[in-house]
């Protein structure tokens, strides 16, 4: 069990979706992504992604792999990172998860990796290019610090492996939309719905989907088989495009957008 | 009872506690298509057969081990012996591997074909191997590898295949793979990733040296029959290992012979001023494997150098990272300096401009033959040739061309 799970159950009891925020830590400073992070309440939104720069990305399109980039010049770390998400962790109803590399767990040790995180008031962790099979180490210690794995199925993940990452899910599954890299999509493919419906009918988990959703008729799409959308390059794009505004400002526009998906999740509207 | 060292990986593609599969979810289907792939056409004869006579008539093989005697009285000690990769068709080891893996592409129905490249060695061997066979080609090589191995850009695009420049990172071959990874991850239902060497995600580091392997059962053959008995020291460059992989793996237990990888020095041992991996970092993860990596400590990969484009790269083969857990293989580094003088000797000496990388593997020759007495018998992988480096080379000795 992890605070993730308290979400979900809360939604769920008040027939309710969400949309879980991607925000690349550190961009454009720290304190912009905890600030945001403070903010999100005013939105609807309890839970939120943060991304841990890396420098390489296999899975991610332009728009984040720039932002880890530039990120990264400025010469961020993890322990930063984890220091200014405990704060917010610790005085808002935010429950983080962190999007994180393999090669960054492995290298700060899986143990003190997941302690810090822990102490930081992390609830989940994402780890991109940890497929099931070689999940085990971390996965016994995540559950002994009750923070949730969360794990990806794919389109092309077959249906008897699909079933099997469910039962070792925790927190959530992470349904991913499409065969590809993160990135903003005009189109989602047509058989996606039936795809997480299909899922839906294999595990009691929550279903969050993520990779392209970008637009309100995305989220009016999904939001029917789905607990939880997650926009990640979408809202990258636009706090980048809004690093020149005055901060107030920047942290508005992000927020706006969100406020727009978020009203999308309701039906008939 | 202990594993033997041939056999090396297990299921799940580790050797001793190196590789595995860490890549995303999205490729992991693919992976597994592939293992069968490979697995199925390892026991079917047509497969072998048809692999065979490719490198018997396409590629020229079986390369020479041709006995360099004024660069050996040069150093005065042992005999150095070359295995002729230089003179296979396309210039180099890779064409072993990507004959290999077109004809796999093949079987799998596929009709797309993607690759990375860094010195440009293994794209033009892809890109023949697919122009060969009728697939589409498309090469991922790095901005700064496309300026120092022009040749081998032009090469490419003659034989049809289409070279996207990748401008990310340091613009060489390591971001090359990313681009190239990215790529797989939107295509791998309809496209093979022809990976060049002994690196990535499994099947990859095991099919790979296998297909390039018949470097080391070759020059086995070759001692025995010129010698009567087998090198006591074989000598190859590793960057992602592959010739070192095809060249090492035949002999790993005939222990009286000794062998020594050779990485890039660069211009220091600091770090991003060389890429020896083996030297000179320690077991993470980088592009789908667990093996030694060039990391800073928060697992952040570092920029690294190497005067050779097929060197200059952060990661190294699983399989080279167990064989020196294990203490089997010794890994050392030469720097630029060394091997652009090494490539100077061997072309006076030989009439032999060998490639940059190979370069390197040759230094370390001559400074172990010089020690040695003239009983013993050295072997270089001779991986590729030079003409691809002949320009940068000229550039960085100041050479003018008229």
């Amino acid at each position: 069990m992890s605070a993730i799970d308290g979400v979900f159950a809360q939604l769920r009891r008040e027939g309710q979706k969400t949309i879980v925020p991607f925000l690349v830590a550190g961009d454009p400073d720290l304190e912009f992504t905890a600030e945001l992070m403070r903010r999100l309440p005013e939105v609807g939104i309890r839970l939120c992604e943060i991304g841990i720069p890396y420098s390489d990305p296999i899975a991610d399109g332009p728009v984040i792999q720039a932002a880890y980039t530039r990120t990264l010049e400025r010469g961020i770390t993890v322990r930063a990172i984890l220091e200014a998400i405990r704060p917010v962790a610790e005085q808002t109803p935010i429950t983080p998860i962190t999007m994180v590399s393999y090669a960054i767990v492995y290298r700060h040790g899986l143990q003190q990796y997941v302690q810090e995180a822990k102490r930081a008031g992390v609830a989940g962790l994402i780890v991109p290019d940890l497929p099931l099979e070689e999940s085990p180490p971390l996965a016994q210690l995540c559950q002994q610090e009750q923070i949730s794995l969360i794990q990806l199925i794919t389109p092309t993940t077959p249906k008897e492996r699909a079933k099997r990452i469910a039962d070792q899910t925790t927190g959530f599954i992470y349904y991913v939309s499409v065969v590809g890299i993160t990135g903003e999509r005009n189109q989602l493919p047509p058989e996606l719905v039936d795809n997480v419906a299909w899922l839906r009918e294999q595990t009691n988990l929550p279903i969050c989907i993520g990779f392209g959703i970008s637009q309100p008729e995305h989220v009016r799409m999904l939001a029917p088989v789905a607990d939880g959308l997650i926009v990640g390059s979408a809202l990258v794009r636009r706090i980048a495009e809004a690093k020149d505004q005055p901060r107030p400002k920047a942290i508005q526009t992000a927020l706006e957008f969100l406020r727009q998906l978020t009203a999308a999740l309701k039906p008939n509207k | 009872m202990s594993v033997r060292l041939r056999d090396v990986p297990d299921k799940r593609g580790r050797f001793g506690p190196f590789g595995g599969r860490f890549v995303p979810e999205t490729l992991i289907h693919a992976l597994e298509e592939l293992t069968e792939a490979y697995e199925a056409a390892v026991q079917d004869p047509s497969f072998q057969a048809e692999l065979e006579g490719l490198l018997r008539q396409y590629v020229g093989r079986p390369s020479p081990l041709y006995f360099a005697e004024r660069l050996s009285r040069r150093c005065g000690g042992a005999q150095i012996w070359l295995k002729r990769e230089d003179l296979n068709h396309t210039g180099a080891h890779k064409i072993n591997n990507t004959l290999g893996q077109a004809l796999l592409t093949v079987r799998m129905g596929k009709r797309r074909v993607i690759a990375e490249t860094g010195a440009g060695q293994h794209g033009v061997a892809t890109a023949t191997a697919c122009a060969r066979f009728g697939l589409e080609c498309v090469v991922y090589m790095g901005e700064e590898d496309m300026r120092r191995q022009r040749p081998n850009v032009l090469n490419m695009q003659l034989l049809g295949a289409e070279v996207r420049p990748v401008r990310s990172g340091a613009r060489t071959l390591r971001d090359a793979i990313n681009e190239a990874l990215r790529d797989w991850m939107t295509s791998c239902p309809t496209t093979h990733y022809c990976l060049g060497s002994v690196v990535g995600p499994h099947p990859f580091p095991k099919m790979v040296r296998d297909f390039q392997s018949v470097i080391g059962r070759e020059t086995r053959a070759q001692c025995l029959e010129l010698f009567g008995r087998l090198p006591d020291l074989i000598v190859a460059c590793v960057g992602g290992g592959s010739n070192s992989a095809g060249m090492f793996y035949p002999f790993i237990e005939d222990q009286q012979v000794a062998l020594v990888g050779v990485e890039a020095g660069g211009r220091s041992y600091r770090p991003g001023d060389h890429a020896a991996t083996l030297c000179f970092g320690r077991p993470g993860i980088l592009h789908g494997a667990f093996s030694y990596v060039l990391q800073d400590d928060d697992g952040q990969t570092l920029p690294v150098h190497s005067v050779s484009a097929g060197l200059d790269y952060p990661g190294t083969g699983p399989e080279h990272s167990y064989w020196k857990e294990i203490g089997r293989v010794r890994y050392t580094a030469v720097s630029d300096q060394e091997a652009l003088e090494a490539f100077q000797t061997l072309a006076r000496d030989e009439g032999i401009l060998p490639a940059l990388e190979s370069a390197h593997a040759l230094a370390e020759a001559m400074r172990l033959a010089a020690q040695r007495p003239s009983e013993q018998i050295i072997v270089v992988c001779l991986s590729g040739r030079g003409d691809k480096d002949a320009a940068e080379v000229a550039r960085l000795l100041r050479l003018e061309i008229p």
